[in-house]
């Protein structure tokens, strides 16, 4: 199964892993450093078209939006660059609000998913009970439930509760954003994963001590599965913060926009503010991108498990 | 001995224990179920309920019309152009996003002073979201300020090249998913296979399309059948880059349906819904059907 057979894959830019040999001969030490010379100049020249996209926002964000304009727009460097064109653009575009708007319903999520995740995957990897095979079936079929099969019923949902109508309040929105989203296969998949491989000899010893549920779970199974729990996190995460589809359904008050959807609100505005979308791609990359630089490696594990969801 | 079950459960210690086992896994499952019955299974038993259904115009009222509503939708002229939007891109974005994310990975894996930083940049892109790479992407295909404007074949005005333009996008964003998946296929190679075809003397060309291609084939597949149904899910860089245009040449599947959630409209909706879910599912099983004779599994 394709689920397996990537989380079998961990993490591969951890350091110790397997590289093709070199072959390096002495002889052919003077050939060899010309060949490296030519990878190093391939590896910049691939990185600068993926990075070049990123540089043209970053251009465009910090040009001033009206010198920009008489350029007739397709410049390649800053024009007029100062960091005031993007500070202004931050508070013109009233990104900030939009921005914790989309960290609070994330961390909800989050947080939602991993302890909901937690303790179905505490019950299917050490608890015994009927009909656990046909349950964790019933888990896996969510994967294959997408957006588009949730998405018409789940409106019809939220506006028969009201929570989805034009002047719904600020509880109805967070609640239509996050609801949906309190449970999640992957996490309950990944999180089992990391407990199946609990040793033996600790629950037996755990058992021995008296350990009562809570307590093997807190002290011994989490800490053993700390890293898929890391990977899970940063995954949830990303999908969270990420997600577009479903808020700009349920989200009718612009007021309550997450900062996915402030970009489509601040494309297409008025020309003399060429700069705020700009602005805002980057600011709403900001926090995903510290966490990707700080937890470079769970992140790669959790992606390569949960592409499935795509 | 404490009141609650342990954690390790050995057969045969009377059926108290057990039924409080059974009762304490239930409880631990509840929350999840209740998300799932909810937001994921009840959403499908109403696709199906609200294709079967017309509704009147104020949405008050349903009756039952049978699979003629669904079967107009899915033969109609709307759901065939969706479609025909979702295939297209579908060509554009995946053979190009496997083909580079296989250069990339190639490229970055290697023992050189260094490569982390390279990695790390070719990763980068799994930062952005959908809506986050298409503004990016205004900067260089936007018909007034992009660098690339006058560029005929990434023109927004005609349908095909506008869907050019936003496929550029999603291969980019795809670009670090790809990459990180690869790699991990290439680090799965064992050192010996790779140590035995020096030996055999097979040059580097050769050992790619011989050795490497076939073992990281599974690796492959995984990837084409994600990006497929990333691409059918394909939606808010539509919406971002081109709205749907010109004249509704870049609409998906998945963008129509998004114009049909007023309660008059669900029963279009829905039908259109089932359409695409059927089809994607139809696509990655026979992705993987006709693929998985060609891919090698390393037994």
């Amino acid at each position: 199964m394709a689920i397996e057979s990537a989380v079998t894959h961990t993490d591969p830019m951890a350091p110790d892993r397997k590289l093709p040999p070199e072959a390096a001969s002495p002889e052919r030490s003077h050939r060899s450093a010309l060949r490296k010379a030519g990878w190093y100049v391939l590896l910049s020249a691939l990185s600068l078209v993926v990075l070049f996209p990123l540089y043209m926002t970053i251009v465009r964000a910090i040009s001033n939006p009206s010198k920009a304009l008489l350029t007739g727009g397709a410049h390649l460097t800053p024009i007029d660059a100062e960091w005031d064109s993007f500070t202004r653009a931050f508070n013109e575009g009233n990104l900030g609000r939009p921005l914790l708007w989309s960290l609070a319903v994330t961390l909800v999520i989050v947080g939602g998913q991993l302890l909901t995740s937690l303790f179905a995957a505490y019950a299917f990897a050490f608890l015994d009970f009927p009909f656990k095979r046909v349950l964790f079936g019933v888990v896996v079929a969510t994967l294959l439930l997408p957006i588009e099969v949730t998405l018409v019923t789940n409106v019809e949902t939220f506006q028969d509760w009201g929570w989805i109508q034009p002047n719904q309040n600020g509880g109805q929105a967070f609640g239509a954003l996050t609801l949906p989203f309190l449970a999640t296969a992957i996490g309950i998949f990944l999180i089992r994963q990391g407990f199946l491989s609990v040793p033996r000899d600790l629950r037996d010893a755990a058992a021995l001590d008296g350990y009562g549920h809570l307590r093997f779970l807190w002290r011994v199974a989490i800490p053993v599965s700390r890293p898929i729990i890391a990977s899970f996190v940063l995954i949830s995460f990303l999908g969270a913060y990420n997600q577009y589809v479903w808020p700009s359904a349920s989200v009718r008050t612009q007021m309550y926009n997450t900062i996915q959807l402030t970009l489509r609100a601040v494309t297409g505005q008025r020309l003399d503010q060429l700069n705020i979308p700009f602005a805002a791609a980057i600011v709403a990359s900001i926090p995903v991108l510290v966490l990707l630089i700080a937890f470079q490696r769970h992140l790669v594990r959790g992606l390569t498990a949960g592409a499935v969801k795509g | 001995m404490t009141a609650v079950a342990g954690p390790t459960a050995t057969a045969g210690r009377g059926s108290g224990r057990r039924v409080r086992e059974a009762i304490a896994a239930y409880l631990l499952l509840a929350p999840s179920f209740v998300v799932f019955a909810l937001f994921f299974f009840w959403p499908l038993w109403g696709l199906i309920h609200n294709a079967l259904h017309q509704k009147n115009i104020q949405g008050t009222a349903e009756k039952w019309v049978g699979s003629k509503q669904l079967v107009d939708t899915l033969t109609g002229e709307e759901f065939r152009q969706g479609l025909g939007v979702n295939v297209k891109f579908l060509v554009l974005t995946v053979p190009i996003g496997v083909v580079l994310g296989v250069l990339l990975a190639m490229s970055a894996h290697r023992r050189l002073r260094g490569i982390k930083i390279f990695q790390t940049i070719f990763s980068s892109t799994v930062a952005s979201s959908v809506a986050v790479s298409a503004v990016v992407f205004l900067t260089i295909v936007n018909p007034e300020i992009g660098i690339f404007r006058d560029v005929g074949w990434l023109s927004f005005d005609r349908p095909f090249s506008a869907l050019t333009a936003v496929s550029l996008s999603s291969i980019w964003r795809n670009l670090g998913l790809t990459f990180v998946i690869v790699l991990a296929g290439l680090q799965a190679v064992p050192d010996e296979v790779v140590e035995a075809s020096l030996l055999d003397g097979y040059g580097p060309v050769r050992r790619f399309f011989r050795i490497t291609i076939p073992l990281i084939s599974p690796t492959l597949l995984f990837l084409a059948v994600v990006l497929t149904v990333d691409a059918f899910q394909a939606y808010a860089q539509m919406e971002l880059l081109t709205g749907g245009g010109p004249a509704g040449g870049t609409e998906t599947i998945l963008f129509k349906i998004t114009r049909l959630l007023q309660p008059k409209d669900v029963g279009e909706g829905s039908s259109m819904a089932l359409g695409l879910f059927v089809i994607t599912g139809l696509v990655a099983a026979a992705q993987f059907g006709v693929l998985n004779r060609r891919v090698h599994y390393g037994d």
